[in-house]
């Protein structure tokens, strides 16, 4: 493990987190937007566990944060997906252009 | 080079290529297979960093719970096997720039840093220390932090049934509702 220099851990990150943006720029359908919204937590994940190994090997606050950001990002999921059932229940879509009411 | 950072690099493509696929793939139900792949290889990532309690977590909630999920909502709100429309030529040229130029400009920005890596002995992390650990409240104790995530995660439980919960009919409708059932479940008889 100590032979990868850090910034190459980092290329991965920064590469997953642009990937996710440019899926939330492009997608329309809500669900896949919420994908690309994982892809960019889940980079933020191993930017913690990368800084907490390679400079503070002797703590683990990096281990926690990803812990407790993994809890959010799953709260965070099953919300949005009951919003976005009750969307189509409603709208018969889930595509964001025709989500431009907050009260039906 | 040896196997370690072999092992490391393919982990890394692997988990970009399936991620761009992830996000670029115009079949809504692979996109979501490919995501799913995408993040047991950052939990062999995590693997390989030596967090196995991390990996084992993000194995059982990334994939075991999330991508079940939203694989759950695909099937309740798309149909199975159409293919999403094409997006906007024009939104789909600005956004792969503003991806490429933020990139170049982060990591640009990254390898001008020098990090003063630390080569000490790494700690052998337990899964028994982590639980000590999340439930101490002296120095470096993780229990108030614990607590607001147990109060959010009943938060979203609650928020969760209540706005998936049908909205209760008007009792006329409800009514007139009963009384069609009524009338579909006693034929009339000769």
């Amino acid at each position: 493990m100590s032979q990868i220099p850090l910034s190459h851990v980092l290329f991965l990150s920064t590469g997953l987190f642009f990937i996710g943006l440019y899926g939330f720029f492009t997608r329309r359908n809500m669900i896949t937007m919420l994908m690309s919204v994982e892809l960019i937590l889940n980079s933020v994940n191993i930017n913690f566990v990368a800084f907490n190994k390679w400079l503070y090997p002797q703590q683990m606050q990096g281990l926690f944060f990803s812990l407790f950001i993994i809890t959010i990002a799953a709260a965070e999921t099953a919300v949005a997906i009951a919003i976005i059932i009750n969307l189509y229940r409603s709208h018969q879509s889930v595509d964001i252009e025709d989500a431009d009411e907050m009260k039906y | 080079m040896n196997a370690s950072s072999i092992l490391f690099y393919l982990l890394a493509a692997g988990i970009l290529v399936m991620g761009f696929l992830a996000v670029s793939s115009r079949k809504i139900f692979r996109s979501a297979i490919w995501l799913l792949f995408c993040l047991v290889g950052i939990a062999g990532l995590f693997f390989w960093m030596e967090m196995e309690f991390l990996a084992a977590v993000q194995i059982i909630v990334y994939a075991g719970g999330i991508v079940v999920l939203i694989i759950f909502s695909i099937f309740l709100t798309q149909k199975a096997g159409a293919e999403l429309p094409r997006p906007i030529s024009r939104r789909k040229i600005f956004s792969a720039m503003a991806a490429v130029f933020g990139f170049a400009f982060t990591y640009g920005l990254i390898r001008q840093f020098t990090f003063n890596e630390n080569t000490s002995e790494p700690l052998k992390i337990t899964v028994s220390e982590i639980g000590t650990k999340m439930l101490a409240t002296g120095e470096g104790g993780y229990a108030l932090p614990f607590e607001v995530v147990s109060i959010l995660l009943l938060a979203a439980m609650v928020g969760c049934i209540v706005i998936a919960m049908k909205a209760p009919a008007s009792p006329q409708k409800a009514a007139e509702k009963q009384k069609t059932i009524k009338d579909i479940q006693t034929p009339v008889l000769p």
